[in-house]
């Protein structure tokens, strides 16, 4: 049997504002013990080797989103990421990309949380709910299930080359979230979220590189809500080009 | 720096969210503030799996989900406030599927249920079994069309601040970038849920350090049974992912090293090939924590390095029940543990996943202390008594977030007096000494991370499911010796950006006085009931302590009556 290395050299990136003027790396020997997600080998350096590395972590079950980061080059959710997979070693960890850093492996993702609001993220439905639930059959909540998993943990937007050119595109995930509620049954607002989705910062800011629904660790396929949305789009223009108003919809 | 509004709700997980649009409903000149230190949508909610129940289903009825709460809660329960839980819950349910919530469905449309632990009817409602996930970016998302509530996401408060008037605001600081402002309101209400993390094993996130406990304990307001935490029968060994119960309401058996499914010999009913509920593998958790010591005691569960452990078997369900039912289950084990239910037997041990205990409050949600309110986990009002059933926390979140938030506006409105000075001083001595805690702790000669550790172990080794009067009082000595060590601590970290360094030394500070109040409680109570398990006193003591515990912050603990309405004290009955 082999000898497997008892430890693992992780290169952090840090940066200390005021301190740093650009990133520096710093590396640290780790346990590489089978069971250890990178987020472990984060906390072990955290408790017994320096108490100044920054992150943000909190499930460590792959649902909250808190703690994604780059990974050997990829966006990854660092409790869902082992570092078995990348012994003997070194794991490259770093900061989300195309987000400002705020301190170490900790961005700032205020522009999604302005953006979100924006395609609507909620129920619109005209007039009185029912008295009881909404009939929904399996079948219509299959049409909008996996743009509702999303966990907004912001692998898309790092893994996005237009979101790293135009800071404007709404980008996948917010998207997404839009096209949830766009083919949810029981929603009547897609009308009020197509200035904001079908804008030049909306679906048509998307080129189809794909490579966010490569990232997405919840199977969300925010590629696929875009080029869904586009054809939607397209058809409610020419719509709007050929039709009187009250025949739209 | 200071800001004003008219209540802040602290805490954005599904209570907080539930308190803050109610106050928006009732008063939509108010101004809400939500001070949270995750993003609302990262809050622990988020990590419920199974489900929420409600009444909904024909066959059943408001009695019977009332007396499934009460004698699952071993009758140290609020009877008038189950009644309104249980009155409230499908109002709760309907509103969040008006509001979008993916609830599963039946083939023609209408909401499903499943069975759940301690339940004689099926009336769970789940979201496959990511129930809390979908509950929470639900609320959220509603939430974001509330133009009204403000939200400081990703601040840390440290300190509430009060007259002699009542509460009257917080002191908390802002992660990004270390700024401390006081924020005055009229009325708080605490939202922060519970406090898994002083134990070493648990299911909860990393952010749950009870820290609304200890907020509301400092400014005087007592905590109710505390003596009482729940165990989930099924966490993953290592992580403490938890398994959702939902894996046994679907039909998995629980097996010791011989394949056997010995909670038949706990008084829990016998094997069936189809669940049966309220019996075996739908029992109650705190009995089937306890069945799982019993077995680790007579030598039937299997060593790991990470623990004795037990088998949850799925593999019977078939592939089909578990990816439409079970998803997550099968993506947790599949990642964090590589092994596939649908084919392999699932590795499982008791762990620490909620606290019944919490700030004492009313049915409405309001405390002892004028302007204070509590819901959700962090709050006891107490429904849960000495043992929660499965699917009843995510409800009472929704009903008593609703309430509390209905009652504080109720109470701003009516409210005569603003802050005095007193509340302003009090914000600028909170904000010297968090400046002297960045930047004095630079001599000490110990770790918070071994701190934290040790007040871990103390309490699984003193308070675990079993404790009994001398681990209870070693714990009492390590803990005071532990909070001695506390003051000795050192940080590496004196920048103001992102300090998750000093918060780790805040939260650690709150841990301590949290695990000091749970001993504390489990000290007094010379009795054995739910949750709470003394093997020197192994009987239920009606005469003495049918009645909440309550621990002042002076370490001062009184008993308070439990209210019964139509439900008399009785044995809880499972399996037969």
């Amino acid at each position: 049997m082999k000898n497997t290395p008892k430890t693992i050299t992780m290169q952090v990136t840090r940066f200390r504002p005021g301190e740093d003027e650009a990133p520096v790396v710093q590396s640290y020997e780790v346990p590489l013990r089978k069971e250890w997600a990178v987020l472990d080998g984060l906390n072990h350096i955290k408790d017994h080797l320096d108490g100044t590395l920054s992150y943000r972590w909190s499930c460590r079950m792959g649902i909250c989103g808190s703690c994604g980061m780059t990974v050997n080059g990829k966006p990854q959710l660092s409790c869902a990421t082992f570092l078995t997979d990348y012994a003997p070693g070194p794991v490259r960890v770093e900061p989300l990309r195309n987000f400002p850093v705020i301190r170490d492996l900790v961005v700032d993702i205020s522009d999604f949380m302005e953006k979100l609001p924006k395609v609507k993220p909620w129920l619109i439905h005209d007039g009185e709910p029912p008295e009881g639930e909404f009939l929904q059959t399996p079948r219509e909540m299959d049409e909008y299930k996996k743009y509702s998993m999303c966990i907004n943990c912001m692998l898309c937007y790092s893994a996005c080359p237009v979101y790293a050119l135009e800071p404007e595109f709404l980008g996948p995930a917010a998207i997404a979230l839009g096209q949830r509620y766009n083919l949810d049954s029981r929603d009547d607002g897609a009308e009020d979220r197509r200035d904001v989705l079908a804008s030049a910062a909306g679906v048509w800011a998307c080129t189809f590189v794909g490579e966010c629904s490569t990232a997405c660790p919840k199977g969300v396929d925010p590629a696929g809500a875009i080029q869904r949305y586009k054809l939607t789009a397209a058809v409610s223009a020419l719509k709007d080009y050929l039709l009187p108003r009250g025949a739209r919809r | 720096m200071t800001a004003f509004h008219n209540i802040v709700v602290v805490g954005g997980g599904g209570a907080g969210l539930r308190a803050a649009t109610a106050i928006a409903e009732a008063n939509p000149l108010l101004s809400v503030a939500i001070v949270s230190k995750v993003y609302p949508m990262r809050s622990h909610t988020v990590s419920a799996e199974g489900g929420a129940a409600a009444v909904i289903a024909d066959d059943d009825s408001l009695d019977e989900h009332a007396y499934d709460t009460v004698s699952g809660g071993d009758w140290l329960v609020e009877q008038d406030a189950v009644e309104a839980f249980v009155r409230e819950a499908p109002t709760e349910l309907l509103r969040l599927e008006h509001q979008g919530c993916p609830w599963s469905r039946q083939p023609d449309g209408r909401i499903a249920v499943r069975a759940f632990g301690g339940m004689k009817k099926k009336r769970t409602w789940f979201a496959a079994d990511k129930t809390g996930f979908h509950l929470l970016h639900t609320l959220f998302q509603t939430a974001l069309s509330y133009q009204d509530i403000v939200r400081y996401d990703e601040w840390f408060v440290t300190k509430l601040l009060e007259d002699e008037g009542g509460v009257h605001g917080v002191v908390a600081v802002e992660l990004a970038t270390g700024r401390i402002e006081t924020i005055i309101a009229n009325a708080v209400i605490v939202c922060t849920g519970g406090c898994g993390r002083v134990f070493p094993f648990t299911t909860n996130a990393n952010i749950k350090t009870g820290d609304g406990m200890a907020l509301a304990h400092r400014a005087g307001a007592p905590l109710k049974d505390m003596e009482f935490v729940q165990y989930h029968p099924t966490g993953l060994p290592f992580t403490g992912i938890l398994i959702t119960e939902a894996t046994r309401a679907e039909g998995g058996w629980l097996l010791n090293k011989d394949g056997y499914r010995y909670l038949q010999d706990y008084d829990l009913g016998r094997p069936t090939a189809e669940p049966v509920l309220r019996s075996m593998e739908l029992g109650p958790r705190d009995r089937l924590s306890q069945a799982f010591m019993h077995e680790h005691a007579k030598g039937r569960t299997i060593e790991t390095p990470y623990g004795p452990i037990v088998h949850l078997d799925l593999r019977h369900l078939g592939a089909h029940v578990i990816d439409t039912k079970l998803p997550f289950v099968r993506e947790l084990c599949s990642k964090y543990q590589n092994i596939d239910p649908v084919k392999e037997l699932i590795p499982v041990r008791p762990v620490v996943h909620y606290m019944m205990g919490g700030i004492h409050t009313d049915i409405d949600g309001a405390t002892p202390v004028g302007g204070l309110y509590a819901a959700g986990e962090v709050a006891c009002v107490s429904i849960n008594g000495a043992n929660r059933l499965g699917s009843n926390s995510l409800p009472e979140l929704l009903v008593f977030g609703a309430r509390a938030g209905k009652a504080a506006a109720e109470y701003v409105r009516e409210l005569k007096t603003g802050p005095r000075s007193a509340v302003y001083a009090q914000g600028r001595d909170e904000e010297r000494r968090l400046r002297h805690e960045l930047g004095k702790r630079t001599e000490g000669t110990e770790r918070i991370a071994d701190i934290r550790t040790e007040m871990q172990t103390t309490m699984e080794e003193g308070a675990g499911i079993y404790r009994d009067g001398d681990s209870l009082d070693k714990a009492a000595v390590k803990l005071h010796e532990l909070r001695e060590r506390f003051d000795r601590a050192a940080i590496d970290d004196h920048s103001s950006e992102f300090n998750t360094e000093l918060i780790a030394l805040l939260e650690l500070d709150f841990m301590l006085d949290i695990a000091q109040s749970i001993v504390a409680c489990a000290g007094r109570r010379t009795e054995s009931r739910g949750a709470h398990q003394r093997t020197d006193f192994p009987k239920r003591d009606d005469e003495h302590f049918l009645a909440h515990s309550l621990v002042h912050h002076s370490g001062r603990v009184e008993y308070l009556p439990v209210t019964i309405t139509r439900w008399p004290p009785g044995e809880r009955v499972y399996g037969r």
